[in-house]
């Protein structure tokens, strides 16, 4: 088999490149600096936390914004997460274009739901 | 070349990309432990992203859907006790524990690649592996209500 690494890689338009390493990194600060913002409202509250706390972080109009914003980045971070999972381990192509179209399938779905839920507040 | 540099070179083994198998035959030094770990903890949430929805759909919907939350843990939800789905949200835990430290060592490895050796690797990945294990260990005891 020949050398397909370096300089030799054959170079397809699969996505190998550049954009999806960059993009799966912004996305994780992105997600990161939220995890932060939503973990710092309940560490610094005394007592216990309750609903009108937990659901009043996400209520105000910016903060669905956000959360909304994130759910997106979640979606294109874990795709490319997952992308890499099957490409190293699955190696039959038939069945990681399976797992691919249901990884896909999957985190629209969840996406979906979590949009909802997060509007219907 | 001589006879036996050929035949050297030929024996050689030849490491592609690893496959299920090697997964469990191979040595795994902190490094590659932290990292393999980052993925199965990125893995985890995938699969539990139906049931991360439904707590934070509960959770924020109204009073009653976040008692509903709240007795899936104390009371038990579809026939499964409560601590059986403690157990699932500290298994979250964990994973998400790793995922955000593990994360932040390899974005400052892609910044900040003067400092990247082999005993950098080692290193923080026992610091990220021990802050880790504190940390779930520190919220498991909240989980289960030891504090």
């Amino acid at each position: 088999m020949s050398v397909n690494y370096g300089s030799h890689r054959t170079v397809v338009g699969a996505h190998y490149g550049m954009r999806d390493w960059l993009a799966q990194r912004v996305t994780a600060v992105l997600m990161a600096l939220f995890t932060v913002l939503v973990l710092a409202q309940l560490i610094f509250t005394k007592g216990p936390i309750g609903y009108e706390l937990w659901a009043g972080i996400f209520s105000p109009q910016w903060m669905k914004s956000l959360t909304f914003l994130v759910l997106l980045s979640m979606l294109f971070h874990v795709w490319v997460g997952m992308r890499n999972i099957f490409q190293d381990y699955v190696k039959p192509y038939a069945v990681r274009f399976v797992m691919h179209v249901f990884a896909i399938a999957w985190l629209v779905a969840c996406t979906g739901g979590a949009i909802e839920a997060l509007w219907r507040l | 070349m001589s006879e036996s540099a050929a035949s050297t070179a030929k024996k050689r083994p030849e490491f592609r990309n690893i496959d299920g198998a090697s997964l469990i035959s191979y040595r795994w030094p902190l490094a590659s432990l932290a990292s393999g770990m980052h993925r199965v903890s990125g893995a985890i949430m995938f699969f539990l992203m139906p049931f991360i929805i439904w707590m934070f759909d509960n959770s924020i919907s109204s009073e009653i859907s976040f008692l509903k939350f709240k007795a899936a843990f104390n009371v038990g939800m579809l026939g499964l006790p409560g601590f059986v789905w403690k157990l699932v949200v500290l298994g979250l835990i964990w994973a998400s524990l790793h995922h955000f430290i593990a994360g932040m060592r390899h974005l400052w490895m892609d910044t900040h690649h003067e400092h990247v050796s082999k005993d950098f690797g080692r290193q923080t990945a026992a610091v990220v592996l021990v802050l880790t294990l504190t940390l779930t260990l520190v919220l498991a005891a909240k989980l289960f209500g030891l504090y």
